[in-house]
């Protein structure tokens, strides 16, 4: 028995925890588990890669122990530090930096593997190549979505001109490149020559991925967010291709998979077609007329009066939005949800899929506040109750309780799944001014008969009814 | 400026324009509230809590001669001529019946706003007075007949036998008939209702009543949201539902008012043909009485032994709530008038809602109003498809799903052949990595299909963390002989293992949050 079966043997099962681990995360109660055969997955294969490097090292093992060691630490200690500090209103950034890390990784892999084998057969040159190409595109979108998400740089998408065409004629350059890459590198002028159309393809990868999300919206950053998420499983699939691991493939497979099936949950909860949001220009903020400008009059209340409003009621539901997070009400929308059930009031919370920048943002926020999960229900757990409910808090969204996504087949969201929060007795809007949402839609809710509307900043105005009750 | 609250000269009445909570508001826009000593005494406000709440008290002649006067009902002829010229009276006015006494406050150069002629929009209802008043008028009403029925509202069933329920008939739904229709039917009471608008149906049945129809008779809302007369022929359907529904009711709501005057609905025959012993309380009183023997402000009762109230102080019967509902539409006006919230009124006759309600300023009447377009009447249609363009039929909708479906087809073989192709012509060891490779994006898609929405952002997270297994990649190179190689894994590796260390860290944070509500009785003693 070699020590590369034994590693192999290791790769098997590392595999197979990643796919429990992920098959753990399907429910609350079991997600601890499969968050920990995950950890459990990753330290094996790390030990027998260790193993086999060592042995395989042509150096002298010392040497490479010493590497890996501190390569590892590094990671651990920065790794670690960024998990303990980030705050959840901020996953979205920290996991679009991470995204970027896995992409850079898989460059640098690609050159890794290119250098130390040039003269080999075509498969694994093609392999190197995409390997590169997609690592590359994944790091500088997850750049970019970083930076837009943290609002280093402006969420409203980049409109250049004919950015179809741009997208389509890197591509094409790339493909090019890869014709001139096999040219030389299999022939006899060695690995120089070889690296110059790879570093080129690199350069214009990078470009791609930079552009692709720049011309993305902000509000579309939880579709761009999976998206990467999937291009980072593919990346690290096709290195698993190019260095023959198939425990990096399962991963990628994995990985990709993932990331492509939560994007398309968020695109059927926008109504969208997935090539529109990659193709981006939605949501210019303040791009859009407000189509149909159905505007009417409001009515506007205060907090004293909400608070009279919900201890006379007895069925709540509070709808949550990127607003909620922006203003880090949540820990006061908890505390509210706390006190209104201490007094027998019957609440729960709402989440559109959509809501927040990240797929599960709501509800990650909500268990940061210590809202228990099981009253916070999804769109269509919880859209059949609103008729029943006696008052409906919304805070801080706005497109995803949109009626004229159902009433108004003009509207630019029409057929977009809402939550029905209109036909509650009472619905209360958080929100800091009259301005339309992310999709640039009037929102014809707020001029319903039985919409009041609170003004002000959502966890002051929250505190206010707290105090009052 | 100063607002004064007088106390309501009118007899009998128990009502007063502002209470201590309201007072209360008022000093927050910025006014000072002079109160007349002993105005709310009737309400059970006593004057002290006036003072605590920063008001102050004054005689009669004092407080008319404030910038603002508030009132529930309209001024006699001696408080008009206390009112200074120049100052602003908030009150019930009637404008449309007594145009006299709009002329006079305008002769005064008085600024008069009508609380009766609120325009019936979404955003003027918080200031509606008839609204409010209304509502109070319908509960009471209902109480008002149960104490002169002579049996209970609720069918019982005892040892002593069984009593039916009393059978309640509502004519007209506007506020006051659906709030009678609420109580009435929450006393226990079969409530059937009638109204010549078929769409207010939805809205009798919600508060637990039958909707009666009159075939044939249906009434229009004006375009200001307030109902229109009848025509003949709807009357005569209308009667003779009445006829019917009367005949076999123990007590009879009737609710009419068309512009403050009351069309009749219940005639002395219909009277006649009802149980000795049953009510009839006519809420239209005050326009003189849907029922043709209502004698408006008195208890008769017929010479069949039917009793009919035409009480016109019914909200003032429950003058605590009533008066707290008409204050806070005062508030609310003010609120609209005062932008600034500095004490200081502002008029802009373009705002609908206070050209509707503005009957006199500068000397001038300005009743009646132009007329108003309700937000909800219907918008104007859209504009008609150009019939050049129609949209698909549902036979060629079909046939182009189904092309369209065929080319998927066709594409996913084609793409299908290629990859085959592709996988074929590849060395061997390849051809595995794709049987690995594609059966993981298979199990992929089903356990990642399996995860709650409610979990994504974890579930990111650990991938993100797995996906960091390219550092696996990374450490073999790290050993390579070539210095360029090594230094370049040396990267990657760092970047990769920040990834593993950093994401299921991070998952693990968010998945300790989530936690179960823990079952109240399972929590254990209290302290």
């Amino acid at each position: 028995m070699s020590a590369t079966a034994v590693v192999q043997a290791t790769y098997v099962v590392a595999g197979v925890l990643f796919i429990l681990s992920l098959a753990g995360l399907s429910r609350q109660e079991t997600a601890r588990r499969g968050n920990v055969l995950g950890m459990i997955g990753m330290a094996l294969a790390l030990a027998a890669t260790v193993g086999l490097a060592l042995e395989q090292s042509a150096r002298p093992w010392q040497v490479t122990a010493a590497l890996i060691l501190l390569v590892l630490v590094v990671g651990a200690t920065v790794g670690t530090w960024r998990a303990k500090n980030v705050e959840m209103t901020q996953m979205p950034e920290l996991i679009a930096l991470l995204h970027s890390f896995v992409g850079v990784a898989a460059v640098l892999v690609g050159f890794g593997s290119y250098l130390s084998e040039p003269h080999s057969d075509t498969v694994h040159l093609v392999e190197v190549f995409l390997g590169v190409f997609i690592g590359a595109i994944t790091f500088t979108g997850s750049v970019v979505a970083y930076l837009k998400l943290a609002a280093r740089i402006r969420s409203a998408p980049l409109m250049l001109p004919a950015r179809n065409v741009l997208n389509l004629g890197a591509v094409v350059a790339s493909a090019v490149l890869l014709a001139w890459y096999l040219a030389v590198a299999g022939g006899p002028a060695g690995a120089d020559s070889g690296l110059v159309p790879l570093a080129l393809m690199t350069l214009i990868a990078l470009a791609l991925g930079w552009h692709l999300v720049a011309s993305i919206g902000g509000g579309d950053m939880p579709v761009v967010v999976s998206m990467l998420n999937s291009y980072s499983g593919w990346a690290a699939a096709a290195a698993g291709f190019m260095l023959g691991n198939n425990l990096l493939i399962i991963t990628g497979a994995l990985v990709g998979s993932s990331g492509a099936i939560l994007s398309y949950i968020m695109c059927r909860a926008m109504n969208r077609s997935f090539v529109s949001v990659i193709l981006g220009g939605f949501g210019a903020e303040g791009g859009m007329v407000a189509v149909g400008g159905e505007a009417g009059e409001h009515r506007e209340t205060f907090a004293a009066e909400v608070a009279e409003l919900l201890t006379n009621a007895s069925s709540v539901i509070v709808v949550p939005g990127y607003g909620m997070a922006v203003a880090k009400a949540q820990y006061p929308v908890a505390d509210l949800a706390e006190k209104l059930r201490g007094r027998g009031v019957r609440v729960r919370f709402g989440v559109h899929p959509v809501a927040g920048r990240l797929p599960g943002h709501m509800n990650v926020l909500l268990a940061e506040a210590k809202v228990p999960y099981d009253i916070v229900l999804g769109m269509d757990e919880i859209n059949g109750d609103f008729a029943t409910t006696d008052v409906v808090l919304v805070i801080g969204a706005n497109d995803t309780v949109n009626p004229a996504a159902q009433e108004d087949p003009r509207s630019p969201i029409a057929g977009m799944p809402v939550l029905e929060v209109w036909k509650a007795h009472d619905v209360v809007v958080f929100k800091r001014s009259m301005a339309t949402g992310y999709a640039g839609v009037q929102n014809p809710l707020f001029f319903r008969e039985n919409t009041a509307m609170l003004f002000g900043d959502a966890k002051d105005q929250v505190e206010r009814i707290i105090q009052a009750l | 400026m100063q607002i004064g609250v007088p106390h309501e000269s009118r007899a009998g009445e128990r009502l007063v324009a502002a209470t201590p909570a309201t007072v209360r508001r008022l000093r927050e826009l910025g006014y000072d509230v002079v109160v007349e000593a002993g105005a709310g005494e009737r309400a059970h406000f006593p004057t002290r809590e006036y003072v605590e709440a920063g008001a102050s008290v004054a005689e009669r002649e004092a407080v008319w001669a404030s910038d603002v006067v508030t009132a529930v009902n309209p001024p006699s002829h001696d408080e008009v001529e206390l009112l200074r010229p120049g100052a602003t009276l908030v009150a019930q006015l009637s404008p449309a019946t007594h145009p006299e006494r709009v002329t006079l406050l305008a002769e005064r150069h008085v600024t008069a706003f009508a609380l009766d002629a609120v325009p019936r929009i979404s955003r003027a209802q918080a200031l509606d007075v008839l609204s409010a008043l209304s509502n109070v008028a319908g509960y009471r009403a209902v109480i008002e007949a149960a104490d002169e029925f002579g049996g209970m509202f609720a069918g019982q069933v005892t040892a002593a036998g069984t009593t039916p329920p009393a059978k309640v008939f509502v004519i007209g739904a506007g506020v006051a008939g659906l709030a009678a229709i609420g109580t009435a039917s929450s006393l226990g009471a079969q409530v059937r209702a009638f109204d010549v608008r078929p769409e207010v149906g939805e809205q009798i049945e919600s508060m637990g009543a039958a909707f009666v129809q009159a075939a044939g008779a249906t009434q229009e809302v004006s375009a200001d949201g307030y109902a229109r007369a009848l025509t003949e022929d709807q009357e005569a359907a209308t009667r003779r539902t009445y006829a019917v529904e009367t005949a076999g009711a123990d007590i009879v709501i009737t609710t009419a008012l068309v512009r403050g005057t009351a069309p009749t609905t219940i005639t002395a025959e219909m009277v006649a043909a009802m149980r000795p012993g049953s009510v009839i309380v006519d809420l239209a009183a005050s326009g003189g009485g849907n029922c043709e023997l209502t004698v408006p402000g008195e208890r008769v009762v017929s010479p069949g032994g039917v009793i009919i109230l035409g009480y016109t102080d019914l909200p003032g019967r429950m003058p605590q709530h009533t008066s707290q509902l008409v204050g806070t539409n005062v508030v609310n006006l003010l609120t609209l008038m005062t932008p600034a919230k500095d004490g200081r009124l502002v008029v802009d006759l373009d705002d609908v809602v206070v050209r509707g309600m503005t009957v006199a300023k500068d000397g001038e009447v300005l009743w009646p109003p132009p007329p108003v377009q309700v937000s909800v009447a219907p918008p104007p249609p859209p504009p008609e498809e150009p019939a050049a363009a129609p949209g698909p039929s549902p036979a060629e909708a079909a046939a182009e799903r189904e092309r369209r479906t065929r080319r998927r087809t066709v594409l996913a073989a084609l793409g299908a052949a290629l990859a085959g192709l592709a996988i074929a012509s590849s060395p061997p060891h390849v051809t595995g990595h794709f049987t690995v490779f594609a059966l993981a994006v298979v199990v992929g898609f089903y356990v990642i299909s399996a995860v709650t929405h409610a979990l994504h952002t974890p579930l990111m997270a650990q991938t993100n963390a797995i996906s960091g297994i390219i550092l696996v990649g990374a450490l073999l190179q790290i050993g390579s002989a070539s210095w360029v190689v090594t230094a370049v894994a040396v990267v990657a590796a760092t970047v990769a293992s920040i990834n593993v260390f950093g994401g299921f860290l991070v998952a693990n944070r968010m998945i300790r949050m989530f936690r179960r509500d823990t079952p109240r009785e399972s929590t254990g003693v209290t302290t």
